[in-house]
């Protein structure tokens, strides 16, 4: 007896090899399950960034594993800490240098606010000098926290009308 | 503490000047500037009080005579005692004390941030410039006279500043994200370090 639909996967010989679909939906899809990250590890949120990428929680399962130290690689900056005065014009060029399109993640209560520093060294929230798309709350967030932050960057990456951006830039 | 005060002893009788300091823990003494080079050498090369442990300021606010002390702990890493030197700034408006780096190299760091933090200068260091603030800033915090929240400052990065549009603000405890909402519990008054806050919109800042 042969069944009707054998075929549990996808088969692309079905349309003859030919998939249809909008361009924003391609490369959204492709932009963002490859994000990989610039790691501006600056204090303690830098270590559960580091748990984030390893084995345990394992940001591999959402293409974000490759965290690159060249600018130019990146995709997202995660800012993962206090961000002081003095390093604020480094991150700033940091971001700079990053190539469109490019979008930041503010891990933890320090990035997002300056946390409990409050204080005439640390600036109050990296959102005073970088475009931030997702905030993180918590002191230092969960390895969990920043996968859903993620998550959530995914799915407004999915969002954007990138055909009409390539196509006006 | 034997040693600490068999040192402290003899540096009392080779230098007039040092008198005893008040202290809970380890012995003490103050020094004339003019004589602290020598003490310290005494100390390090007589005494065997070989480690500089620290050098830190104090700032005993603007109009006390003398305005600005410097503190230097030696450590003996033969006896394991501590002997702290603290010598006085001869001049309150541009405070200066001789350089210990020619004793201890280990000192170079320490110094930049007192000079960083209290604006004491330090003759013959190499290289006096800020260790934690950048370079070109105008303050130095850990003065009395300089506000917790801070001073508005230009950041020192031009381009920067001229994509984003600002600079170094002042944060006051009130307003921040730690203090609580009209009509919750006032974390200000609960918390000291907000008490000595001149940016409070509660009340002004108290005398002394």
């Amino acid at each position: 007896m042969v069944a009707s639909n054998s075929e549990l996967a996808y088969d692309s010989k079905i349309e003859g090899e030919v998939i249809v679909s909008r361009a924003d939906a391609v490369i959204n899809w492709i932009r963002s399950n490859s994000m990989w990250p610039m790691p501006m590890g600056l204090a303690c949120c830098a270590i559960e960034l580091m748990a984030v990428a390893a084995s345990r929680f394992d940001i591999a399962r959402f293409g974000a594993e490759v965290m690159r130290f060249s600018p130019k690689q990146a995709d997202v900056m995660i800012v993962a800490g206090t961000v002081t005065y003095k390093m604020s014009s480094a991150v700033r060029r940091i971001y700079d240098q990053m190539l469109a399109p490019k979008w930041v993640i503010a891990m933890g209560a320090c990035a997002s606010t300056g946390g409990m520093y409050r204080s005439y060294a640390v600036l109050q929230g990296v959102d005073r000098i970088l475009p931030v798309d997702v905030y993180v709350s918590g002191c230092p967030p969960r390895p969990e926290a920043l996968l859903d932050a993620l998550i959530k960057l995914q799915e407004k990456v999915k969002r954007e009308p990138s055909a009409s951006k390539l196509l006006s830039a | 503490m034997p040693a600490a005060l068999d040192a402290v002893a003899a540096i009392k009788g080779a230098w007039a000047g040092v008198t005893d300091r008040a202290s809970l823990d380890h012995p003490a003494v103050n020094v004339p500037a003019s004589d602290l080079l020598g003490v310290l050498r005494a100390l390090k090369e007589e005494h065997g009080f070989d480690m500089l442990a620290d050098v830190t300021g104090v700032d005993w606010a603007a109009g006390a005579k003398p305005r600005f002390t410097v503190v230097y702990h030696v450590f003996s890493t033969a006896k394991h005692e501590y002997v702290r030197v603290a010598a006085d700034c001869p001049d309150d408006a541009a405070p200066e004390m001789p350089s210990v780096v020619g004793l201890w190299p280990g000192a170079n760091w320490h110094e930049r941030e007192v000079f960083d933090m209290f604006g004491v200068r330090f003759a013959g260091h190499p290289d006096l410039r800020r260790i934690l603030m950048w370079d070109g800033y105008p303050h130095f915090p850990l003065r009395k006279d300089f506000p917790l929240a801070g001073i508005d400052t230009e950041l020192p990065d031009a381009e920067v500043v001229a994509e984003t549009k600002t600079g170094a603000i002042a944060a006051p405890m009130m307003g921040g994200p730690f203090v609580a909402a009209e009509g919750g519990i006032n974390m200000g008054d609960a918390e000291p370090s907000a008490k000595d806050e001149s940016w409070s919109e509660r009340r002004p800042k108290p005398d002394a």
